[in-house]
């Protein structure tokens, strides 16, 4: 399975990273005492390590070119593990009560502090999967999804200061705000292709961020703006564990209701253009479609859920300022989107929880966590390019009959 | 012919910079009828298309559309690709653009997209008419299938068909808009000449339901069996227009294949 040649470029590779490594593992120089201590041992597991990892990698591959070698004789697509088990319908509603109960019972089995943590990644995933109709089903790469977000944000912290308004008024109007920018931004900017609609949106992200720093009488500027309310419950009165556990429930809500919305937008003419859109745009108006309308409402429908969140986010943090809203968010959920698999809600479930919970509980780690959370993204993109959860395609079922048919044409 | 014709073409000119790639181009369909464009490669034909779908914007010239049931003419100048094909024009392509992450069946769906017309709300709140709507489109996308005899496939991704099941589901795809003009751009290339022989078949069958068909074709045979009338086209200008048996015998055309491959390119 594995050739001396595989094994001799194996040992190369060890070697490259012995002399790349070599200052940093090896030479450790006290400055205090002015001696330099040389810890050959590194060296060694450094070389080994490498080793092992690259004739791993290779069998990997070699494994994975022999199995797609198979499948191209079996003309049906091999549907992975996660699939599966989620299509038979034996496992299916098992799996979805006890994750039901898992859910509705964790702010209550562990802490509030872990509970906060579950709201943030739920917020995740409901941002993940509105930049999923974007990226991941559309096909248009949108780097600016955070400026939305910052608008569903902006719009409670200052409607809330100005006028009062209670979160729940504002929680539709954050969001319809979000959509209203996105049509507005996106009616210009949509007739722009791949590389140069991301970086127009990226521009536009850094735009809003820039105004929200600098335009202090309307935004306060990089101070922000603090003592927003949290989302009331029917005037009820509330400490700040409950608070943060009604927060959870309601993120539960909200996550359910964004997963029946987008399976169902999926699941119809309008998802079934916009992934034909992802895939070929003059085969698409050829057919019949508008493609700048189609693209608009997938655009303005993302920036629907990033208001929505926006919202949510003030409530939660009941403080908003613009540094909040760096590029940075913008690649994290855009990251959960291709990690997740583009256009799959399942995936991008996985990759919401992978991305933040990850760096969450690798704070053990502290200063290497962005470096585990970058090696694991690498990797990714080499063994499973496609995403965690791959493209699997409905199967539809004929109904009529022929003589049917006939009939109700002639009606 | 030329009162009732559904497709005027007159003085089409496409400049693309320096290169005039049709050059004051005149045609003309009848409904039900079959007509093959040909010419030599890099003549323009696939320009022609192009501009005819709204692809390109024609630097001059007018092309006008009468639908044969309203009687109804419009000028398809300027025109949207989309709004082109929901008048009743459809076309493939030479350069086989399928959807191909898509399967066979949702790619005919695909063309029924023009046909149809549920929105956001139609789609969440899944509305009696929207699953009405849904359930019509399978069903006529199957019995597209069935014509072109791609049923058994209706579950695969397009892109595990073999090229010449390719060239059938794009034509499939094209007839699901409902257009009454099919534009064809080289059907037969990389077909087999059993592939061929069904294809003539399906292309007769297609115009007894009623469609007009425009066709770009290498293959000499198919076009003198299939055709009602030829238009020979070279570096963007029309060179001869006829019947097969006179285009066959025709100097202009002659001279403008010499040296060329006039047989079937099948390779
Ligand atoms: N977008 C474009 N920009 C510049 N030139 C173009 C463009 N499209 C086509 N042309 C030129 O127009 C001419 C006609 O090309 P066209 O593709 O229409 O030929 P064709 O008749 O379809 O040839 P074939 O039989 O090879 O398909 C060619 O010289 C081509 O280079
Ligand atoms: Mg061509």
């Amino acid at each position: 399975m594995i050739t001396v040649k595989e094994v001799k470029r194996s040992l190369l590779v060890s070697l490259w990273f012995v002399f790349l490594t070599f200052p940093l593992m090896v030479i450790k120089v006290n400055p205090y005492e002015r001696t330099v201590s040389w810890r050959w041992s590194n060296m060694v597991y450094v070389a080994i390590g490498t080793f092992v990892i690259s004739l791993l990698a290779k069998a990997w591959f070699v494994r994975k070119e022999r199995r797609m070698a198979r499948q191209q004789d079996s003309c049906h697509a091999r549907i992975p593990i996660i699939q599966r088990i989620l299509q038979r319908p034996g496992y299916r509603y098992p799996l979805a009560a006890f994750l039901l109960g898992a859910v509705l019972a964790f702010p209550h089995l562990f802490s509030t502090y872990q509970a906060n943590i579950m709201t943030t990644a739920l917020m995740y995933i409901v941002l993940g999967l509105g930049l999923n109709i974007v990226v991941g089903v559309a096909g248009l790469l949108d780097l600016g999804y955070v400026a939305f977000y910052a608008v569903g944000a902006y719009s409670y912290a200052l409607l809330n200061l100005h006028f009062g308004l209670g979160f729940w008024t504002v929680l539709p109007v954050g969001g319809l705000l979000a959509a209203l920018f996105g049509v507005l931004l996106g009616f210009p900017v949509l007739r722009l292709r791949g590389d140069y609609l991301a970086i127009v949106t990226l521009g536009f992200g850094e735009i809003i961020r820039l105004i929200l720093e600098n335009w202090n009488a309307f935004s306060k500027g990089p101070s922000g703006i603090s003592n927003i309310p949290r989302p009331g419950f029917f005037g009820l009165e509330m400490s700040l564990d409950q608070a943060m556990i009604y927060m959870y429930y309601l993120m539960i809500g909200l996550l359910l209701v964004t997963i029946f919305v987008v399976n169902r937008l999926q699941d119809s003419r309008l998802g079934r253009a916009w992934l034909a859109l992802r895939e070929d745009e003059i085969a698409c108006q050829a057919m019949g479609i508008d493609k700048t309308r189609t693209k608009l409402i997938a655009f303005s429908l993302g920036a629907f859920w990033a208001g929505l969140i926006g919202v949510i986010f003030a409530a939660k943090t009941t403080f908003v300022n613009p540094a909040s809203f760096t590029f940075m968010e913008s690649a994290i959920i855009l990251s959960i989107v291709v990690l997740g698999g583009m256009g799959s809600i399942v995936g991008v479930i996985l990759g919401a929880l992978i991305l933040v919970l990850l760096p969450e509980y690798l704070r053990a780690l502290s200063e290497y966590r962005m470096l585990a959370f970058g090696a694991i993204l690498v990797a990714m993109m080499i063994f499973k390019p496609e995403g965690l959860i791959a493209n699997v395609r409905r199967i539809y079922c004929y109904q009529g009959r022929k003589s049917n048919t006939a009939l109700k044409n002639d009606e | 012919m030329m009162n009732k014709s559904i497709l005027v073409v007159s003085g089409l000119t496409m400049d693309f910079g320096g290169i005039r790639a049709l050059d004051r181009l005149d045609l003309d369909v009848g409904p039900k009828e079959i007509v093959a464009l040909i010419g030599p490669n890099g003549a323009g034909k696939t320009t022609f298309f192009n501009c005819l779908t709204g692809i390109y914007l024609p630097s001059d010239g007018d092309i006008r559309l009468v639908s044969p049931q309203t009687g109804r003419g419009s000028r398809l100048n300027g025109l949207k690709p989309n709004k082109i094909t929901k008048k009743g024009v459809a076309r493939t392509f030479q350069n086989i653009r399928l959807f191909s992450q898509m399967t066979v069946l949702e790619n005919v769906m695909i063309g029924r997209h023009c046909r149809t017309s549920s929105l956001i709300m139609g789609a969440i709140l899944r509305t009696r008419k929207t699953r009405k709507e849904e359930q019509e489109t399978i069903d006529k996308s199957y019995d597209i299938l069935e014509k072109v005899g791609l049923s058994e496939q209706a579950n695969e991704f397009a892109s595990s068909l073999s090229y010449g099941a390719q060239r059938r589901l794009e034509i499939g795809r094209a007839l699901a808009t409902e257009p009454f003009l099919l534009l064809l751009d080289e059907p037969a290339a990389g077909m087999n000449p059993q592939e061929t022989a069904d294809l003539v078949t399906l292309i007769l069958q297609i115009r007894d339901e009623g469609h007009a068909i425009l066709l770009i074709e290498h293959d000499m045979k198919l076009v003198m069996t299939l055709s009602d009338r030829i238009f020979v086209m070279d570096y963007g200008k029309k060179i001869a227009q006829g019947t097969p048996a006179e285009i066959r015998v025709n100097r202009a055309v002659i001279k403008a294949y010499l040296g060329e491959d006039v047989g079937p390119d099948n390779a």
